[in-house]
């Protein structure tokens, strides 16, 4: 018989014994047909039990057989206590969906490997230099033609390859009323080569197809881009597209899991590098640089090289600064080339989460840690109820490693029933996770495959979480002495000091989750009170795109049909929006003194954009439909601090040399409040405001064809005039569309995402463990006083005050609480320095932030704590001696 | 009262041989034959052959099948399968190396 029968007679092993049991019984009857005595032919075949035995073991696989047995004892034994494995389960179930989530996410941004040929050879270029603000940076952006000298530079060592960051843009594949938008990438022509990708369609791009500045009009879309929107037609091939007044050809679509280099961001439209505008500028750093290394390979001299290069590269281009004061040259060019590996892509989610996912990641093992805490107590406890049957089956003979099994198997199944809910847990999870740090305007796609990466996670979890509170208490029952167990039991105290080093681990861990739940929490109240200095509400934002850049009175003459349109109140133009995500920053020098290093933002607005932000006025005017670039500027009081030592700018005059080029003048007419320009996080900016009209140096205006009309609404949801508004920019005048609408409320929010993200699941994953660690207690104490009701009830017969047994019966385990949440406080302290870039103006030794864990678990203590002394304290003497 | 030898380790060869002059036996009377071809000399504790039998069935020497009698009892019958033919030729050529070393060992001391 094979391997396999034996398997399935494990399944079977009824019907096993019972032909067993037949042929014997067979043999007997063929015995007393032969005339023998039917008493001597039973005592020679022998005792029929151990026949069977043998024989089965013959014919099964006699662990998987006792393995088939304990599973079902132990099943039977949760039917049994369904409560007690109703709650194991669901808080296992909980921590293990938990971590699972959490790590679909971080292996989904930060460690799957990208599905290409040998990714491990990956490295992203980035680079360290100090801000003008003289703080350490980390960047990842060139100019193309430092890309092309660096490119040269180790072709014999590695492949370097330039990819644009992924963006959003507007592109039609028809007339312009049909503009929809997608996300296109400029990458170097021989990146899919070197990524050994092959069409799914068509061809992909060459080397060939990268060589000259705007010479390749050809597009590659990604496989997901070609299913949303072409519905896998093969017949786009040949179909063209026109993006930034370009028209482009679609060649070919990408392989089917390969959605570009930015885990997050699902890449539709892959372009050549030499179609960027900027290719060719050494002014304009817009792409990356990944690095394909060949094998063997040092990194180190590769990237002295590179280093090298680039330095130089800067240098030449420093020559151009004229502007900038000697001191912030030096800084600059003390930048160093970084060669990180990038096996799993490089994107700027990653970087933004990072940290946070990791630091959720931790608090989610935390408090499956906690639950594992509570069902080791559990079954523990279960444990001490079933000494007497542990002891029996010593007696009759049960081996050590037996016992061990039959208590992990019980385990086990615990384990995998919470998998299994905590699998659909993580299933619905992970996404609702992507979903909350999605800005509405540009969503992030990751990309979450639930495969054997998770699933072996997952596995390995059940089987690490199963031996993590299943082996204590199986090696404790298996470490039974038949004798004293069946007496009554030997020490009584042994079992609870093992649940009360597990209440204080757990008292550990669940004032850390809590501790760090409370920063995150208290950084995302602080951050999103931060003032910024403007008002959003009912404020629209319309950025607009105009097809050939139209002089500004144009521009002026749709704000104005604008203000017409019934529900608005108030119209302005500006060049960008605040904490919009662009910037132009300049050094000031003030009445010919050099610049003291300290960069100013700018930024234009027409006449009525204060008023419209509700930006106050301090001193001065503001700007008239008359005011020019370069001429006139708004400061605000951070300016005028900066640069005027805090006294009244208004009238007085500071220099700027754009680009290197000559020095503008401009007269300050009018001081602002301060507002938020780029960051929530950051002192307020020095800012200067200039007037929307620029004089092209020509006595005209320079036509521009993008800006942002700023639309105060009347109605309290703003959105719901967006289509409006939309149709009535394109009626205003011809040529002008409206590319993207959101609200500055959207704006402003997009800044605490990651806080806002952080704090709701860490005060969701804080209650959790508060809970956990609550029931937890209680099981203990409940468990401890059923344990001494004897001890109790002889202490009130003779005598002994309620207070002096709720004392007794409290005093060890909350001391175990005590210890351990002093220890989490040490860890806490210890773990506070990972998450500080985490935070905003939150302090570890804030006392708020180390009573609110305390006290938090200090109520969960004394309301799981409780009932059991209640019932402590009831104990009726009488009843319990007599039952004794 | 001393028990018959049992052969120890011969169990095997016997009920091999056995089934390969008789196909189709079942227990009680691979049991009965032994006695009976030995004279009456060897006796199989009777304990002992269906763990034995059971076990050369797993290694695939033998094969059984269930049939009805007459009386509606069922009985389990044995016989040898090819692999159990090349296993009684080995146990055949092992048994006379070991009588005949144990012969010489006789004949010389």
């Amino acid at each position: 018989m094979s391997l396999w029968s034996r398997i399935v007679n494990v399944f079977r092993g009824e019907r096993l014994s019972r032909e067993i049991d037949e042929e014997l019984q067979s043999h007997i009857e063929e015995a007393i047909a032969q005339g023998r005595d039917p008493a001597e032919a039973r005592r020679a075949l022998g005792a029929a039990l151990r026949l069977r035995e043998e024989s089965r073991d013959f014919r099964l696989i006699p662990w998987l057989d006792s393995l088939r047995a304990d599973a079902i004892f132990g099943g039977r034994q949760l039917k049994k206590n369904k409560v007690a494995s109703a709650a194991a389960i669901l808080s296992l179930a909980l921590g293990i969906g938990a971590c699972t989530g959490a790590f679909r996410l971080i292996d989904a941004l930060l460690l799957r490997p990208l599905p290409v040929s040998e990714p491990e050879q990956l490295y992203a270029l980035a680079r360290q230099a100090n801000s003008p603000e003289g703080k350490t940076m980390t960047f990842d952006s060139w100019p193309y033609p430092a890309f092309q000298l660096m490119r040269a530079a180790v072709k014999d060592r590695a492949e370097l390859i330039a990819l644009s960051y992924s963006a959003r843009t507007d592109l039609t594949y028809g007339s312009d009323q049909d503009i929809e938008k997608a996300c296109r990438q400029f990458v170097s022509g021989w990146m899919f080569a070197s990524f050994g990708l092959r069409p799914a369609l068509g061809r992909l791009l060459t080397e060939s197809d990268d060589v000259k500045p705007g010479g390749h009009p050809y597009a590659v879309l990604s496989y997901d881009y070609w299913t949303r929107r072409f519905g896998k037609d093969p017949k786009v091939l040949g179909r063209t597209f026109r993006m930034e007044d370009r028209l482009y050809e679609i060649i070919g679509v990408g392989p089917e899991r390969f959605t570009g280099t930015e885990p997050g961001t699902v890449t539709d439209i892959f372009i050549p590098t030499m179609m960027h505008p900027g290719v060719t500028r050494s002014d304009w750093s817009w792409m990356r640089t990944l690095a394909r290394v060949k094998p063997g390979v040092p990194l180190e001299p590769l990237r002295a090289k590179l280093d090298a290069i680039s330095l130089a590269f800067e240098t030449e281009r420093a020559k151009g600064f004229m502007s900038w004061p000697k001191q912030e040259l030096d800084n600059w060019l003390k930048q160093k080339v970084l060669l990180e590996p990038a096996a799993a892509g490089v994107s700027d989610l990653q970087n933004d989460y990072r940290r946070a996912l990791v630091a959720l990641g931790v608090l989610v093992a935390l408090v499956l840690l906690i639950a594992c805490a509570n069902v080791a107590n559990l079954m523990t406890a279960q444990a001490a109820a079933r000494s007497r049957e542990m002891a029996m089956r010593v007696s009759i003979g049960a081996g050590r490693w037996r016992l061990v099994q039959l208590v992990l198997v019980e385990s086990a199944w615990l384990a995998m029933f919470a998998t299994a809910v905590g699998g659909v847990f993580a299933w619905w999870a992970a996404p609702l996770v992507v979903h909350m740090i999605n800005p509405p305007d540009n969503p992030a796609h990751l990309v979450l495959p639930a495969d054997w990466r998770v699933l072996g996670f997952g596995l390995a979890l059940t089987v690490g979480v199963t031996l993590l509170f299943g082996l204590a208490p199986a090696l404790r029952a298996s470490s039974i002495r038949p004798v004293s167990a069946l007496k009554g039991g030997d020490d009584p105290h042994s079992r609870r000091r093992l649940m009360h080093v597990l209440i204080s681990v757990q008292s550990a861990f669940c004032f850390l989750v809590l501790f760090v739940a409370g920063l995150f929490i208290a950084t995302f109240e602080r951050l999103s009170l931060q003032p910024t200095g403007f008002s959003a509400e009912r404020l629209l934002t319309l950025e607009t795109v105009s097809e050939r850049p139209q002089p500004p009175e144009y521009w002026d003459q749709v704000a104005e049909h604008l203000r017409t349109v019934p529900g608005v109140e108030m119209v302005a133009i500006a060049d960008r929006t605040l904490l919009g995500g662009s910037s132009w920053n300049n050094f000031i020098s003030v009445q010919g003194a050099p610049t003291n290093g300290v960069l100013a933002y700018m930024l234009s607005g027409s006449p009525g954009w204060l008023e419209t932000l509700r930006i106050p006025l301090l001193d001065g005017r503001d700007f008239r439909p008359s005011d020019t670039y370069p001429g006139m500027a708004i400061v605000n009081a951070a300016f005028a601090k900066q640069y005027f030592g805090g006294g009244n700018p208004t009238g007085k005059f500071f220099e700027m040399a754009p680009g290197g080029g000559p020095r503008l003048r401009f007269e300050v007419v009018g001081l602002a409040g301060d507002v938020r320009y780029r960051e929530m996080r950051e002192p307020i900016l020095p800012q200067a405001y200039y007037p929307m009209h620029m004089a092209d140096g020509k006595g005209g205006l320079t036509a521009r064809d993008y800006g942002v009309f700023m639309v105060r609404t009347k109605s309290a949801n703003p959105l719901a005039m967006a289509s409006i508004l939309r149709r009535e920019v394109a009626r205003a005048r011809s040529g002008f569309r409206v590319s993207n609408i959101r609200t500055q409320t959207e704006i402003n929010e997009s800044h605490t995402v990651r806080e806002r993200l952080l704090a709701r699941l860490a005060l969701f994953f804080g209650m959790v463990a508060l809970l956990l660690a609550g029931v937890g207690l209680y099981g203990v104490l409940d468990y401890s006083v059923l344990q001494r009701r004897r001890e109790i009830g002889i202490r009130m017969a003779l005598g002994a005050p309620a207070g002096d047994v709720a004392r007794r019966v409290t005093v060890d385990v909350l001391s175990m609480v005590l210890a351990g949440g002093l220890a989490g406080l040490a860890l806490g302290m210890a773990a506070v320095r990972y998450i500080e870039s985490l935070l905003y103006q939150v302090k570890a030794t804030d006392p708020a932030m180390l009573a609110f864990p305390a006290l938090a678990i200090l109520a969960a203590a004394i309301l799981a704590a409780l009932p059991p002394v209640i019932r402590a304290v009831q104990t009726d003497p009488l009843t319990v001696l007599r039952s004794e | 009262m001393p028990k018959p030898d049992s052969l120890q380790g011969s169990l095997d060869l016997l009920v091999l041989k056995i089934l390969s002059r008789q196909p189709r036996l079942h227990g009680y009377a691979i049991m009965t034959a032994i006695q009976a071809r030995s004279g009456e000399v060897l006796r199989v504790e009777e304990g002992s052959l269906y763990p034995a039998l059971h076990r050369m069935e797993e290694a695939g020497w033998i094969r059984a099948e269930w049939i009805t009698k007459d009386n509606g009892r069922r009985s389990r019958l044995y016989e040898l399968t090819p692999e159990g033919k090349k296993q009684l030729a080995t146990e055949e050529s092992r048994w006379a190396a070991v009588t005949a070393a144990v012969n010489r060992v006789l004949r010389t001391v």
